[in-house]
């Protein structure tokens, strides 16, 4: 669409810009505030330059947190994507059936984030949650607050259950906006389903799939509730990811300096997630 | 054809399951649960949902998170609308790096926000009510509203706008009168969306209260770390708290895929 210039529009932008602004500038401009300099209570401040930075940058936890995060990351990444394009490609698109689907579907994404980690919590206890009951009863020794590997698979399939649908609902909204003129063309051409997939609907899905990815990137870059309620970021500090770090260091510590920096520092990472975000899209949609 | 009915199938299976065992476990009494593994409940009892609805602790709780999220909705949809009007339909100065931000916003992670945003409604004097944490949520709500109704405003062709300014509307007129029916279906969606978003959260709603306000979210966490572990309680409240969400995704079942790709298929 072509716009108009007119700077008037500052007008209708403006209660969203000073809603937001109060809400996020002047808390970020605490934690900077906290992040530079070094307090003994009372409300004292000292100067203290960089030296919550680099005691940041070469914390082993925070390395430590920050390798793990990544790792959950990728996998989920792994997982999700191409099992959410699969079975959006499972879902009828026409019918009676369509609403109850997408409403069944939709459900997880609508369960309170605590509530996603209780249900796992009880399901997977392992003398009498149905998951870790019957992993037992296959033979494999199952327990979450034990193994770090029974741990990780919790919270992996958790994740799974929790996101993978908005995946799919995604790439079903962008698989519905195919014209049926495609698919015609594609049966007069006498393509076979995996020519259709590969050359018509892979292609249409490019744009949904962007949103898909990127936002399942960052989502997941900032659990919290979920693997602090069925976990607690344990056992040990196995499945202690960025966010329950922070946490830890920000309100159980008091170390507001440590914390601030981290803070920064997570938060650049995402905005430079974010300008990627954005400057894919909008390469897409200037196409 | 029949392959895909059982892949779809099999994945519903996968999303029912927990949901089911948590409903199991809301009709068993504590005995029974930790008593032993078993698929059906044995003595059917309604008692955790009872105790849910005699205890104003608890059902206060489900009163303070739904004041707060419908606070939050109504706020966030209204200051968005004019907003994504202004980004669907003209330039102005910084408009690029204005979205942008907004959407960075959406995307900070609420670990980072926490202790600020204590400080900062501490001082404004709203700790503890449930202004505290609708304003809270507007911080990724307002953003993801502007987004969602940018969508869906970019569909409706600029000739609606030219012909009701030819026709003598003014603009909050023709705004009220022709716009907003026009994308009353996004206004759905994005409002949706607003709900939903704040009543998932946790961290931040748990953290700027603590009695007066305290909503579910939190009732639930100190419940199972206080009283041992009354997993019955436990699962009949989180069972309560998926049914506002069940509800308000059949209202727009048929729009939701649409509003995920945010109004942009």
């Amino acid at each position: 669409m072509n716009k108009t210039f007119n700077n008037k529009a500052w007008w209708l932008v403006l209660p969203v810009f000073l809603m937001v602004a109060f809400n996020a500038l002047v808390p970020l401009m605490t934690v900077v505030n906290y992040s530079i300099q070094e307090t003994f209570g009372n409300n004292e401040f000292f100067w203290s330059g960089t030296t919550w930075f680099e005691q940041i940058l070469h914390d082993g936890e925070f390395h430590a947190s920050l390798k793990r995060q990544l790792v959950f990351t990728g996998l989920i990444l792994l997982i999700e994507v191409p099992l959410g394009l699969a079975i959006a490609l499972c879902m009828p698109r026409q019918g009676p059936w369509v609403s109850v689907c997408l409403v069944l579907v939709a459900l997880p994404l609508l369960v309170p984030w605590n509530v996603v980690g209780s249900m796992w919590n009880i399901m997977a206890l392992p003398d009498i949650g149905l998951l870790g009951k019957g992993i037992n009863a296959l033979g494999i020794p199952f327990n979450y607050t034990r193994q770090p590997i029974s741990a990780w698979f919790t919270v992996v399939l958790m994740d799974v259950w929790h996101w993978t649908s908005l995946v799919l609902l995604l790439c079903y909204a962008g698989l519905v906006a195919i014209p049926d003129a495609y698919y015609q063309a594609a049966k007069v051409d006498g393509a076979r389903p995996w020519a259709v997939f590969r050359y018509i609907q892979l292609p249409k899905l490019k744009h949904v799939l962007t949103i898909a990815i990127l936002l399942r990137f960052m989502d997941s870059f900032m659990i919290y509730t979920e693997v602090i309620v069925l976990t607690g970021g344990g056992p040990g500090s196995t499945t202690k990811f960025l966010s329950i770090d922070l946490v830890q260091k920000a309100l159980g510590g008091f170390d507001l300096g440590p914390a601030a920096a981290f803070s920064i520092v997570y938060f650049l990472i995402i905005l430079f997630l974010s300008w990627l975000f954005y400057t894919l899209m909008m390469r897409e949609e200037a196409k | 054809m029949r392959k895909r009915h059982i892949v779809l199938t099999l994945y519903i299976v996968f999303l029912m399951l927990p949901i089911y065992w948590l409903l199991n476990m809301s009709f068993k009494t504590t005995n029974e649960i930790l008593g032993g593994f078993s698929a059906f409940p044995r003595d059917f009892t309604l008692d955790s949902y009872r105790t849910i609805f005699t205890d104003p602790t608890w059902y206060n709780a489900y009163i303070n998170s739904i004041t707060y999220v419908v606070i939050n909705t109504v706020i966030s949809v209204m200051i968005a609308l004019p907003a994504a009007y202004a980004f669907s339909r003209y330039r102005f100065l910084g408009d690029k790096h204005l979205f942008f931000w907004l959407l960075s916003n959406r995307m900070a992670p609420a670990a980072v926000f926490v202790l600020p945003f204590v400080n900062l409604y501490s001082a404004v004097g709203l700790f503890d009510t449930p202004w505290a944490v609708a304003l809270a949520h507007t911080l990724f709500n307002v953003p993801l509203a502007v987004w969602i109704l940018e969508g869906f405003m970019s569909g409706v062709p600029k000739e609606l706008d030219e012909t009701a300014y030819v026709d003598g509307y003014s603009f909050p007129s023709f705004f009220l009168r022709i716009f907003l029916p026009t994308i009353s279906a996004g206004i759905g969606v994005a409002a949706f969306f607003c709900f939903m978003f704040s009543w998932v959260e946790m961290l931040l709603a748990k953290n700027l209260t603590s009695v007066a306000a305290k909503p579910i979210v939190a009732a639930m966490t100190k419940t199972a770390s206080t009283s041992g572990y009354e997993l019955g309680l436990l699962a009949a409240a989180g069972v309560l708290t998926i049914i506002p969400g069940a509800i308000v995704i059949y209202f727009v079942r048929n729009y939701i895929a649409k509003g995920f790709a945010l109004g942009r298929v």
